[in-house]
């Protein structure tokens, strides 16, 4: 971005087109967040407007806090997410280690029903889940949501932890396993560790995934589940409000820690 | 873990696949073809089906009316892909060869707001463009009009809100393909004589195919699909095949029609794919 | 950030360790909260707590549609809790329901809705005995078309839907006409459901709302088209009434609570019930098969028709109330407008929407086709 100018980034910018690029970045990132600055700025507005700045206040947190359904929706929302990524992940990784470690007939086979999981369009995977759940008499609920999230996520889990398991070096598993630890002690003790970062990562990508998904959820929801993003959804249909942007701003600001806290656990992992 | 490279199945590979294949099996396959088997069936006036073997949904969909709804989504979904390359490629390639030793730094701010909630970066339009908006704001501050314009609920909001929203998936893969390129290769077509112009394209651009591939795929592939940003953005007047589907579902109880319908989005879409990654060469697809 | 820098494998390995032991925690009591709260019958014999009543009630219901009172009051009265979950159309609620068994207690389905649900099963006969306050609604509310032996629903709330619009700067007016006056071209909206929509183009060419006729379908077809490329878009009626208050648009099609809503907030804008006809509807209350606390819904039913629920109900709605008992407590704000009770001679002209079972699908395709044009 713009302060940035100064700064050892414009070496080696001499040139005009090379200025150009800058500017064209820098128009970029102020696309990226100008909209997202513009939320969170009328967060704080004094009035019910979130067009017309009129003074600083927190009314809106208040309101948010107070209302229950958003933490109810919140609540829903980390259970399906966490169960959905702990299932989906410890799945993921089986595949993948499957996938990477043999050789067997019908792995072309298993490969593109993982890959299709990942293509096939949110709506399509969304309403052939209601018309299975419908048909084989399954209430929907927070079961169901958590079954369609764990769906889509081990192929997910599945591609980040095989990306890193192919690029591994078998040397020490081999070694371990001279020294005659067992294949589960292999996997506990040296396997696991080394594809860490791996499948932090794919449980980082599964849990943001699962905690943002609208379309999926939209058709499996049922009782008292009601997802954030279901709420949210309901609250825009229902006019545009300041609490929104109050809403969109925590979750913002969760969403950035998020990034920061797992970021650095995976770069020091990947360092390690 | 075990050493097994032989094209047979053994115990430990069994315990690896048997929960994917589980999960997977009852619930992603299993429905697909619950839909399929749909697709073929009747609907009833109150939302039953009957099964059975009724092309009629099918030939449905070449009705004038539902053709120009699929064409529209495949042309919307198509412009969003464009859009995206054009602002995400200057974009990876900035923070990849410029970005120096601020590179993390930048891709990070590239991954922040695609790390967020999809339904708030939607909502931020729907602020943005309405009536007394920002942007029309900012439209009559710059006198470039004199009174608000009817921006939101337009084709053009939904088109907006699709860039905004899928560009980070364009640019994430292309910034991963551009990074991976050694810098030494574009020297050498240099010192060679080549110019700056024709290095980028018989060099640079093509090593970072596999990031151009993979960004448009994941870019056009959820866009076609989407139902969310329309429905937001576009006060229904924009119908895409999402709209659709989900308007057979949960409004017109015509669940056979609406199977067919995704069924047709699903062959279209991964047809697609497997067009374009054939056309440009799985070598490259592979090479990344 | 150093004390993460300093973190080792092994106390990596812990934290991960810790997420995922909480992680199944989580997913355990995710797995117990719908048992608790959705299924309780099943798990604790008839839902029961220690006297065999229900402990818990799931409601089904349009969005924003019960006062802020009354449900910490009944869950109070009662001990009970209530949940609740909200649908945006008739058809979404079908589609759920269908699905079988999910678990929800008291829905809030409108009138023509009633009959469908009532002729595909998914609703339950209801035990009048169980609702003594059923004499607590007016008579022109009972015996409806839809459910002409009062066995299947109880109503909720009625309205009707109409036309909210800026008289500051449109002028007085009485028909569904300015809707398509190409004056007012970008700043009208109509609401995104097929029979209000097509409903309103079938009432300005003097047809019935339930026509069946395909010549009259092709006449509301063709005013649609017509009407389309003047409309700022089709939307909930919730959405309607902001784009109304704040001036983005003048003229715009919206249930009644909406226009009072708006019109008691602004003085430059009214709603009417244009002529020369208009929907009259009626939201009910009924009860699914298989609802896992059928008898905790009674006592909600029961409870919404009493005097000082209903009142407290359509002073937050501003909808109009078929409890009889609780007019004499509705605000009068709301009581002096005159298009709130209407006269016998408008009510007259008001009509309500029925299932039109085959034609449903022709509405549809119209409606798509117009959307999509």
């Amino acid at each position: 971005m713009g302060d940035s100018k100064g700064g050892p980034l414009a070496k080696g910018l001499g040139n005009l087109s090379d200025r150009a690029l800058l500017l064209f970045a820098g128009f970029v990132y102020l696309f990226l967040y100008a909209p997202i600055f513009v939320l969170v700025f009328f967060s704080f507005n004094s009035s019910r407007s979130t067009q017309t700045w009129t003074g600083f206040s927190l009314k809106w947190y208040g309101a948010l806090l107070q209302d229950q359904s958003v933490l109810k929706a919140f609540y829903t929302s980390l259970i399906v997410g966490v169960s959905s990524t702990v299932i989906a992940t410890a799945i993921g990784t089986f595949t993948a280690l499957a996938l990477v470690r043999y050789g067997f007939r019908g792995k072309g086979f298993t490969d593109s029903i993982v890959y299709a999981a990942t293509v096939m369009p949110e709506i399509v995977v969304g309403v052939s889940l209601l018309v299975f759940f419908v048909a084989a008499s399954i209430p929907l609920g927070i079961t169901t949501i958590i079954i369609a999230h764990v769906a889509f996520n081990i192929s997910f889990v599945t591609i980040v932890v095989r990306a890193r398991l192919s690029g591994m070096d078998r040397s020490i598993e081999e070694a371990a396993q001279d020294l005659g630890a067992n294949p589960f002690n292999t996997f506990l003790r040296v396997t696991l560790p080394l594809i860490l970062p791996g499948v932090v990562a794919g449980a980082l990508l599964a849990f943001t995934l699962s905690f943002d998904d609208f379309v999926i959820t939209f058709f499996v929801a049922g009782v008292g589940s009601s997802t954030l993003p279901l709420k949210i959804y309901s609250m825009i249909k229902f006019g545009v409000s300041p609490v929104i942007n109050a809403l969109s701003t925590v979750i913002l600001v969760a969403t950035v820690l998020f990034i920061f806290g797992g970021g650095r656990l995976f770069i020091k992992k990947e360092e390690g | 873990m075990g050493e097994k490279k032989g094209r047979g199945w053994s115990l430990g590979l069994a315990g690896l696949l048997a929960p994917a294949a589980f999960w997977l099996g009852i619930f992603f396959v299993i429905p697909l073809l619950f839909i399929l088997a749909y697709s073929f069936g009747t609907s009833g006036v109150y939302g039953g089906i009957t099964l059975g073997f009724n092309p009629g949904n099918y030939l449905k969909v070449f009705d004038p009316l539902y053709l120009k709804i699929v064409g529209r989504t495949l042309l919307i979904a198509t412009l969003n892909t464009l859009l995206c390359l054009a602002l995400g490629y200057p974009l990876a390639y900035f923070i990849a060869f410029k970005g120096r030793k601020y590179r993390n730094v930048l891709i990070l701010m590239v991954m922040i707001p695609f790390w967020t909630s999809l339904l708030v970066r939607a909502y931020a339009w729907v602020v943005i463009l309405g009536g007394n908006g920002l942007a029309n704001k900012a439209l009559q501050f710059l006198h470039l009009t004199d009174k608000p314009l009817n921006l939101i609920f337009t084709p053009q909001a939904v088109t907006m809100g699709l860039v905004y929203s899928y560009l980070p998936f364009m640019i994430l893969p292309l910034y991963a393909a551009l990074e991976r390129f050694d810098t030494r290769l574009k020297e050498a077509a240099q010192d060679l004589g080549a110019s700056r112009w024709h290095t980028f394209w018989r060099v640079t651009f093509p090593i970072s195919m596999p990031g151009v591939i993979a960004g448009s795929i994941l870019v056009f592939i959820p866009s076609a699909g989407e139902f969310v940003i329309p429905d937001l953005l576009g006060g229904s007047r924009t119908v895409m095949v999402g709209n659709l589907i989900q308007q057979q579902f949960l409004n017109a109880r015509d669940w056979a029609f609406g199977s067919a319908l995704s069924i047709i989005l699903a062959v279209l879409l991964i047809g697609a794919i497997m067009y374009y990654v054939r056309r440009v060469g799985t070598d490259q697809l592979e090479g990344g | 950030m150093d004390r993460e820098k300093k973190l080792t494998r092994s106390k990596f390995l812990k934290v991960m360790g810790g997420g995922a032991l909480a992680g199944s925690t989580l997913s355990v009591l995710a797995a117990c909260q719908p048992n608790t709260s959705a299924q309780s019958s099943g798990g604790n014999g008839g839902g029961g707590g220690s006297d065999g009543a229900s402990k818990q009630l799931n409601l089904y219901n349009w969005s924003d549609y019960v006062a802020k009172s009354t449900i910490p009051n009944f869950e109070k009265k009662y001990k009970v809790n209530v949940t609740q979950d909200f649908f945006s159309s008739n058809e979404e609620l079908l589609a759920k329901l269908q699905a079988g068994g999910v678990g929800y207690d008291v829905i809030v389905p409108s009138d023509y809705m009633v009959g469908i649900m009532a002729k595909s099963g998914v609703i339950q006969k209801l035990d009048m005995s169980k609702i003594p306050n059923f004499k607590n609604v007016g008579q022109e509310f009972k015996k409806p078309p839809y459910d002409p032996k009062n066995e299947y629903s109880i109503p909720y709330q009625w309205g009707t839907t109409g036309i909210l619009y800026n008289k500051k700067k449109v002028g007085k007016i009485e028909t569904w006409d300015p809707m398509w006056d190409p004056k007012y071209k970008g700043k009208i909206a109509m609401i995104d459901d097929v029979r209000e929509t097509l409903g309103a183009a079938l009432y300005r060419k003097g047809y019935s709302v339930n026509a069946t006729e395909d010549s009259k379908l092709k006449v509301a077809e063709k005013e649609l088209k017509k009407q389309k490329p003047l409309l700022r878009g089709y939307f909930d009626s919730t959405q309607v009434r902001p784009l109304v208050v704040n001036g983005d648009i003048l003229l715009g099609h919206v249930f009644s609570g909406d226009g009072f809503t708006a019109v008691l907030g602004n003085k430059d804008l009214d709603y009417i019930i244009p002529k020369p006809a208009a929907t009259r509807w009626t939201d009910n209350m009924a009860i699914p098969k298989g609802a896992p606390h059928a008898d905790l819904a009674y006592k909600f039913i029961n409870y919404i028709l009493s005097a000082k629920a209903g009142a407290a109900l359509s002073n937050y709605t501003y909808y109009g109330t078929p409890n009889e008992a609780a007019l004499p407590g509705i605000d009068k704000e709301l009581t002096s407008l005159p298009t709130y009770s209407p006269p016998k001679k408008v009510f007259d002209r008001l009509e309500v929407i029925q299932d039109v079972g085959e034609t449903t699908r022709k509405y549809e395709r119209i409606f798509t086709e117009v959307k999509s044009s």
